[in-house]
């Protein structure tokens, strides 16, 4: 069959679906839950449940953040567009709504995200069903994941762990934490695991929650771990140090989530490049794909390169997702994705602002909110930079040593 | 015309028409022009028998086109001709080539490495392309991938996704060359899609027998702010034919081709015309540019030219012409793509290997982000075109995917040329390493219209 980038129909359904659920349940609490910042958006509860049954009822694949684990089963030589292609369209739609909302989405967090990518099975069992928020960054480091200072100690058939945790998202409303410790800092990335932490778990405390630029809707929290008792079959993963395998393991979670992030991007600033055409064309610029755009006003020529760079990291984020579907290694397309979809968001919805003047700038559009919120999906999951050095490494064939 | 009048500013040489020469100025310019006569002579570059022997790097000299071979005429003009299918597809998403896809661009890889390469810095230089390459890629079939079976071609369907693969594995070869050898294709291709039946049974057996003839698909006009859907170039009724009147630019192998395909206002709507190069009122005129100067650019100079009714290819409601416009800038895409490809492959072990204080460049993220962008920038601009020409192939409208691509491939394929030179610093400034080249190649993205076609 020949080559082929449209979406395909079979995913029509569910996408229609998610973007009946963003336009008329996220859109009309969209700036509510923006104002209302730590408020508990209630009506996600209900969505929740209605999606829980879609994918029971099997009207829908892999709807949400979660479902993209790669599954061994069904090997047969057809192309596949599975669960990670309908994971990223959909979240796409979710975030045309709202971006703070659906990282709000009950049982949807990055945290299930790693379960379903890096959980064996009898793990997946036991989670089933809980909302898994995500626990890396820790108040001295970033992007450096291997400076983690929170630590894992094994005590009979215990973890102990001890140590604090900021920007944990739906840290507060989750029902469990994957946190991410060490075994061992001495032996550096190897004995970085992760760990599935009850919220119940004695000795974790959310100890406050931010106050944010953008995705307002979304709590985002900081939670400190004090000789805190953690099953030791809930280490996701191998429990060995395996120095030579390094940090593969956990990061691994990343080649899953890093598509969906772009696609949370991708979402967003088609929600702001939507609304802008349309301002646009009331003001009586309308966009001519055919006639040069040096011949058509400055507004439509910006109009024609915002929506070619997002369109370029659309079609980024549906081939990583593609690849993972395919179960061909992805982690170069992956941070691709979210190198361009990332700064692609900010630029689109950024320039939007800019092209609508005033109605642009003022709460009484989304406009405004939407700048706001893109900025972080060029931070989480990796920044920019992040991604830049991954790709060109891959693409140069440098170890981390080599290029610092 | 007096000496001075010559000599006014403005216009010519860059100089804004706002500049005033005061008399000094006169006396440095006439100087120049004295200088530059007396070294004319003394290279002996006008040699009795260089004028007749016509060189594209030499712009200004013009001549009639060459005589063409008789197409003798055939087939019914009143039916339409044949026309590829559309693509089929499951609707899955897929970025996997055809086996038959796959085939087609290992062999043009093939020929991309071991004969374009190696040709593409003295072809650029001469402003030619060596004929034994331009036969090969007859061998090869370039001219009828993009026809039907029935049309003597090989495609057993509508092939814009080929023929980007196609344009792309030959582009990083070299563009110049590439656009040489496709643009019979480009014309064969035209035919295919639009032709009547009369068109193709004249013109179609050139193509598809031994010794394809050039020919070249012209739409570019010599104009600041061109806009290619409104041509200066004018048809006008004239008995049951049309006058042809106007100029175009930057057409390749002008000087070779034997059949032309021009795009001329006809009632103020774009349309295209066949005019075979053996007409009268044609005269071509070297036309070098920046770039892609292995296709031997000219001007095309059209005087009262005549063509017959049935010179008109396909709709004269600018539905044709605009669906070229598209398909064309498609097609350079492809090669942008292909281009940029070449650059990303030659700085990757260039950083690796050069050394600055005392380690690789590579090793700095300075350097290393800006090959990381060129792979991000890359990859964006070649699903951009694949989706694009997937829906061409499956005859969906592509206007929009076409127009967005376009926008990727002239801006960030600009972008990653210049970083190409840039990143090999002052060696990137020389010949000795092709970046120049193509630095000097993906300035054309965004500018050239028409030429090439998928």
């Amino acid at each position: 069959m020949p080559i082929n980038l449209e979406v395909p129909k079979k995913h029509r359904v569910l996408i229609d679906q998610a973007h009946q659920v963003a336009m008329n349940m996220l859109r009309p609490i969209s700036r509510k839950y923006d104002v209302a910042e730590h408020e508990y958006p209630k009506e996600l509860d209900m969505l929740a449940a209605m999606i829980d049954g879609l994918s029971e009822s099997g009207a829908s694949e892999g709807a949400g953040a979660a479902g993209v684990r790669r599954d061994a089963a069904t090997d047969d030589a057809s192309v596949k567009n599975g669960a990670n292609m309908a994971s990223v369209t959909s979240v796409a739609e979710m975030c045309w709504g709202d971006t703070g909302l659906l990282l709000s989405m009950p049982r949807q967090g990055l945290g299930n995200s790693a379960i379903a990518s890096v959980a064996s099975d009898e793990q997946q069992e036991r989670f089933k069903g809980k909302w898994a928020s995500m626990a890396i960054t820790e108040p001295h480091f970033g992007s450096d994941s291997a400076a983690i200072h929170t630590t894992a100690v094994l005590d009979g058939d215990d973890y102990v762990l001890n140590g604090e945790k900021i920007f944990v998202t739906s840290g507060e409303r989750s029902d469990c934490i994957v946190v991410w410790a060490t075994l061992d800092k001495s032996l550096g990335r190897a004995a970085i695991k992760s760990f599935v932490v009850e919220k119940d778990t004695p000795g974790v405390k959310v100890e406050r929650l931010e106050e944010k630029l953008g995705i307002r809707a979304s709590d985002t929290a900081v939670i400190t771990f004090t000789d805190a008792r953690v099953p030791k079959e809930n280490l996701l993963g191998d429990p060995e140090i395996n120095v030579g395998k390094g940090f593969a393991g956990a990061m691994a979670t990343f080649d899953n989530t890093r598509p969906l992030v772009a696609a949370m991007a991708v979402g967003c600033a088609r929600a702001a490049l939507d609304l802008t055409r349309e301002l646009l064309a009331d003001a009586g610029v309308e966009i001519d794909y055919d006639r040069p755009a040096m011949l058509q006003s400055a507004a439509a020529a910006r109009f024609l390169q915002l929506e070619s760079d997002w369109e370029g990291g659309r079609l980024l984020t549906l081939q990583a997702a593609w690849m993972a579907d395919n179960r061909k290694p992805n982690s170069l397309e992956a941070s691709m994705a979210k190198a361009k979809a990332g700064r692609v968001g900010s630029d689109v919805t950024l320039s939007c602002v800019e092209l609508c003047a005033s109605v642009g700038y003022s709460e009484n559009e989304l406009l405004e909110k939407w700048a706001r919120d893109s900025k972080i999906l060029d931070i989480f999951e990796g920044t920019q930079q992040i991604q830049q050095l991954i790709v060109a490494r891959r693409v140069l064939g440098l170890s981390s040593a080599e290029l610092k | 015309m007096s000496l001075i009048s010559n000599l006014k500013p403005g216009g010519r040489h860059g100089v804004p028409a706002s500049e005033s020469r005061d008399p000094i100025g006169y006396l440095v310019a006439g100087l120049n022009r004295l200088a530059q006569t007396d070294l004319l002579d003394r290279v002996r570059l006008r040699k009795p028998t260089e004028q007749v022997v016509f060189s594209v790097t030499r712009s200004g000299f013009k001549t009639i086109t060459r005589a063409s071979r008789t197409f003798a005429r055939s087939g019914e003009r009143d039916r339409p001709g044949v026309r590829p299918t559309p693509a089929r597809h499951s609707g899955t998403f897929d970025l996997t080539p055809s086996e038959d896809e796959q085939m087609l661009v290992d062999v043009v890889s093939e020929f991309a490495a071991e004969v374009v390469r190696p040709a593409a810095a003295h072809a650029d230089d001469r402003c030619s392309a060596p004929s034994d390459l331009i036969d090969s890629s007859l061998e090869i079939g370039l001219p009828i991938l993009g026809l039907p079976e029935e049309l003597g071609g090989v495609a057993e369907q509508r092939s814009a996704t080929a023929g980007v693969l196609v344009a792309e594995a030959l582009a990083h070869g070299d563009m110049g060359l590439a656009v040489a050898a496709l643009a019979p294709g480009s014309v064969a291709t035209a035919l295919g899609l639009w032709g009547t039946d009369a068109q193709q049974q004249t013109y179609l057996p050139a193509f598809t027998g031994d010794g394809a003839p050039a020919a070249t698909l012209a739409l570019n006009e010599p104009r600041v702010l061109f806009d290619v859907l409104a041509p200066a170039t004018t048809a006008t009724r004239s008995g049951d034919g049309y006058l042809l009147n106007g100029t175009k630019s930057l057409v390749a192998r002008g000087a070779d081709a034997e059949l032309f395909v021009v795009g001329a206002a006809l009632d103020g709507v774009p349309t295209l015309f066949l005019v075979e190069s053996s007409t009268e009122g044609l005269t071509v005129e070297g036309d070098p540019a920046m770039g892609v100067r292995a296709a031997s650019m000219t001007s095309l100079h059209l005087t009262d030219v005549r063509v017959p009714a049935d010179a008109v290819l396909g709709a004269t409601d600018g539905s044709t012409y605009t669906e070229c416009v598209r398909l064309s800038r498609l097609a350079w895409c492809a090669l942008a793509i292909g281009t940029a490809q070449a650059v990303l492959d030659y700085v990757t072990p260039y950083v690796k290997e050069r050394e600055a204080f005392g380690e690789p460049v590579a090793h700095r993220q300075s350097v290393a982000f800006m090959v990381a962008d060129i792979a991000i920038e890359l990859q964006a601009m070649r699903l951009l075109t694949y989706r694009a020409a997937a829906r061409a192939a499956a005859g969906k409208d592509f206007s929009r995917e076409v127009a967005l691509a376009r926008k990727a491939c002239a801006d960030k394929g600009m972008r990653i040329g210049l970083d190409g030179v840039q990143l090999l610093g002052g060696h990137g400034f020389v010949k000795e390493h092709p970046v120049e080249r193509w630095y000097r190649d993906l300035r054309a993205i965004g500018v050239m219209e028409g030429t090439v076609l998928v």
